[in-house]
């Protein structure tokens, strides 16, 4: 839609926290979330940039949060803000800058965050420390600022110069050149050269030692520290889970062969073994013929059994089994996170994983 | 996963074929299996001996969750 | 093309490539190619894959560029050659025996057939195979949407083992490729393009050694991993399936004549076709120019086992051998993805660890949103990656006006899922799914890189 034909002016919901909604300081951080018509504080310079920049719009409201009462509530908050935000039909969605104030910017993050999905286009702000960067930066456009409010009106120039953007519909190729975040994803794209050219040109430099960029920079991988080991297995409750995709015949929840999008929990009621009757492999990685044929060799039921009754520890009741064949590590991460919550919940105490 | 279980309070012995890629992604207590088809089995043996490997494989793992480790520990 | 002359005593490989390309495909009496157009005698050809015991019905289909059709689930693609060398076969150790290591290879005349491909479809396990649209999005992501295919339907009889099936599938792909190249390449050949190909000579010979103060061209040497883990994750070396295979040496110009052929279906985005190991773009790359550019030191073959042990010592076993070779650096093509990955890691380390400077080939599965970590294993001395693309990458393909073979399964294949079929009847479907989207010898443009 080009400006010449357009009318109306782009309607903008701003979010702000409770200090830039007017509110107070700190002692206000606990302020449940409430509108303003048009906007407050910082907006005031938003609106005024934009119309510099030769695109008229109007800030339709501003949305007003206390710090800590959005990351206290986040869930709620977000259940209850969505829905009013969408109800101003705004073209655009701005939140901050929050500079390096952390609750900030995580509130920041996690309203552009969700409206992303819904199509809203949504944009903030926020200084390379704020730990909003690193949680979202992958599932939100973040402009880069200073550290605090003295780069107050750079961080809102910026912000225009991509909102306009974003309100003419310009896909944001690439976030860095927009002066916001690297965002950490990956993007394919059309190379003028095959691979294999590619790779003869990039051996030639590393040999001759001149300067070359490798397409895909190896990571770092954290740690996490072990935890204490358990002193005697006599009642403690142990559960399996895998990765190599061991599932009731039939595959009942349509696990994925590769890159798997869910995990299932079954239940060992009563089982003394796995056999091919009743369980099978979905895991489309690897010649899966020995799994099938006999479970066990991936998921060890029947050897489990054995030990319960040799060395007194409990078996939990249930199983949870994935496909670990190309499943991103995010995915295979948040699995692992929610099998563990209810794990816990439920006392397990040790866990034996299973992979292929 | 072996790391975002571990990550959320519970120690886990991770049983896999390769490694270096448990090792890599930070599992912590790590036990070498079989093969990549049959982790916990070896078609190539006769049914009891092949039983005995399984077991075997999982007392490790039961023993590499009783033993106290400061870093990433293979139980072979 | 100018090639440094081998020098006196030394005597290279040569293979003389002659092409003769089709311009269309269809059925007729007599298999023939007759005014660019390859003729196939269906009668014929069908007889022939027939004999095999386990296979019940063949149905033979066309399917030309541009097409509104889609090809599934794709098993193999392969390109029909002859040897006009009377004691070297095409596919050597396929039909017949055949040692590489007993009198060597042979110098002489090879003839493909360009523009068209053997395929072929029918289902297995369902989960690794692919598809090729030769028309649409979906065409784009790799050469096979620009070709000819003669695509062989095969179905087998019921209770044939699954391991028997795979096999009398890829055989039957094989004897088409080569019933065809025979019946229409045997007779005295019109016009078609030549090339020259001489291998490099044994090593300890470097071609171009420091002379008058110039400096020496680098020595690039080429390591290529194969598949090698079972059922539909399999690769052949003149017959010899390599999971059973130590690494070792080959003449590069081997490729050419099908010493390598392909049992793997894993996954369809990043498997060596036959085609693709026919036709390896990195052994071509790095033959023409050897001498002028760079001297290419040799090639190596080794497989991606799956157990830790065999990992180890084909990793050791392959950097010594490159070593020998005295590269100054090496290129190292990957073959899947998950735990080769680990393998790839393993044969960059150790071949850095001898100032070897290595570059990798590889894809990516960084997960549907692109977010997530590329590789499973990693190392700090794989410091110079070319990636061929993140393979979870979803595209939407629109539905064909044809489909040869059968698409239901493709909610089954790795890449689809049971949510993949859209209402107007397009499907939202991983690059994983498409044949030779990402292949890692770098045939395709596709890379990938950070936003």
């Amino acid at each position: 839609m080009s400006d010449a034909s357009r009318n109306a002016k782009y309607r903008i919901v701003h979010y702000v926290n409770q200090f830039f909604g007017g509110v107070g300081g700190e002692e206000k951080a606990d302020c449940e979330p409430f509108t303003i018509q048009g906007p407050q504080g910082p907006g005031r310079l938003l609106e005024k940039l934009f119309r510099e920049g030769n695109v008229d719009v109007e800030i339709v409201a501003t949305v007003v949060c206390g710090d800590s009462y959005f990351v206290d509530h986040q869930e709620d908050v977000l259940r209850e803000l969505i829905p009013v935000i969408r109800g101003y039909h705004p073209d655009l969605v701005v939140a901050g800058p929050a500079f390096n104030a952390g609750r900030y910017g995580m509130a920041c993050g996690g309203i552009c965050s969700s409206l992303q999905p819904l199509g809203i286009p949504a944009i903030t702000a926020m200084f390379k420390e704020n730990p909003g960067v690193d949680q979202y930066r992958k599932t939100a456009l973040i402009v880069e600022t200073a550290n605090n409010v003295s780069g107050m009106e750079e961080a809102v120039r910026k912000m225009v110069r991509l909102g306009i953007k974003k309100l003419r519909g310009e896909e944001i190729e690439f976030p860095k050149a927009e002066g916001c975040f690297e965002q950490g994803i990956r993007k394919n794209y059309s190379h003028a050269e095959p691979g294999c050219g590619r790779a003869i040109a990039m051996l030639l430099r590393k040999i001759n030692g001149d300067p070359f960029e490798t397409e895909y920079p190896i990571p770092f991988f954290d740690r996490v520290d072990p935890q204490p080991a358990i002193a005697d297995l006599k009642g403690i409750t142990i559960a399996l889970v895998t990765s190599g995709g061991i599932v009731p015949t039939g595959n009942p929840d349509h696990i994925e062969s590769s890159s798997a999008s869910k995990y299932g929990k079954y239940s060992l009621e009563g089982l003394e073994t796995l056999d091919a009757r009743t369980h099978q492999s979905a895991h489309g990685g690897y010649d899966n013929t020995y799994a099938n044929d006999d479970p066990n060799r991936v998921l060890p039921i029947d050897e489990m059994r054995v030990l319960e009754k040799e060395l007194g520890f409990k078996r939990h009741p249930w199983y949870y089994a994935t496909v670990g064949n190309g499943t991103s590590v995010d995915n295979a991460r948040k699995f692992a996170k929610e099998i563990a919550v209810e794990m816990i919940r439920d006392g397990v105490q040790a866990v034996i994983l299973t992979s292929t | 996963m072996a790391k975002e279980i571990e990550r959320a309070g519970i120690p886990v012995a991770h049983i896999c074929s390769i490694i270096t890629i448990s090792q890599t992604v930070g599992a912590n207590r790590i036990v070498p299996a079989v093969a990549i088809p049959h982790p916990l089995g070896n078609p190539r043996l006769p049914l009891d001996e092949e039983k005995e490997v399984r077991r075997n494989l999982l007392k490790k793992a039961l023993a590499a969750l009783q033993t106290p480790i400061e870093e990433q520990t293979v139980f072979s | 093309m100018a090639y440094a002359r081998p020098h006196a005593g030394v005597h290279p490989v040569t293979h003389l490539w002659r092409k003769i390309t089709v311009t269309d495909l269809g059925f007729s009496s007599a298999t023939r190619v007759e005014n660019g157009k390859l003729l196939i005698d269906k009668g014929e050809l069908t007889a022939l894959l027939r004999s095999d015991p386990n296979i019940k019905d063949v149905q033979l289909a066309i399917a030309r560029p541009g097409d509104s059709v889609r090809i599934i689930p794709v098993k193999d693609v392969i390109e029909p050659r002859l040897s006009r060398i009377p004691e070297y076969p095409i596919f050597p150790g396929v039909f017949s025996a055949w040692d590489p290591d007993s009198g060597g290879i042979p110098s002489g005349e090879i003839v493909s057939l360009c523009g068209m491909v053997v395929t072929t479809v029918g289902s297995i396990v369902g989960y690794q195979e692919g598809l090729i649209d030769m028309s649409g999005p979906g065409a784009r992501y790799s050469l096979f949407s620009g070709m000819h295919h003669l695509v062989l339907d095969i179905s087998v009889k019921e209770g044939t083992e699954r391991h028997e099936h795979e096999k009398s599938i890829r055989l039957a792909g094989f004897k088409a490729s080569d019933y065809i190249a025979r019946s229409s390449l045997g007779g005295p050949l019109s016009s078609g393009s030549r090339e020259t190909l001489i291998n490099p000579t044994d090593p300890g010979f470097h071609g171009s050694e420091k002379s008058d103060g110039r400096k020496r061209k680098p020595g690039i040497a080429y390591l290529y991993m194969l598949q090698s883990q079972g059922l539909l994750h399999d690769t052949y070396y003149c017959g010899v399936d390599v999971k059973k295979m130590l690494p070792r040496r080959i003449v590069p110009t081997e490729v050419l004549f099908g010493a390598i052929v392909s049992g793997n279906c894993v996954s369809a985005c990043d498997k060596n076709t036959t085609y693709h190991h026919q036709n390896n773009p990195i052994i071509l790359d790095l033959l023409r120019r050897h001498g002028v550019d760079w001297d290419f030191v040799g090639c190596v073959i080794t497989n991606e086992n799956v157990t830790l042990g065999d990992k180890q010592r084909s990793s050791t076993l392959a950097a010594e051998l490159i070593v020998s070779l005295n590269p100054d650096g090496v290129i190292v093509s990957k073959e899947g993805f998950g735990n080769p990955d680990a393998d790839l890691m393993m044969n960059c380390s150790k071949i850095e660890a001898h100032g070897i400077k290595t570059v990798l080939l590889t894809d990516e599965f960084a997960g549907q949103d692109g977010a997530s970590q590329s590789l499973v294993d990693s190392h700090p001395n794989a410091d110079a990656i070319v990636s061929t693309g993140n393979a979870n990458e979803v595209i939407v393909l629109p539905p064909m006006e044809k489909v040869i073979g059968d698409d239901r399964v493709i909610t089954e294949l790795a890449g689809g899922s049971s949510k993949c079929r859209l209402p107007d009847g397009s499907v939202a479907i991983e690059l994983q799914a498409l044949i030779g989207s990402t292949n890692q010898l770098g045939f395709e443009r596709m890379s990938s890189r950070f936003k």
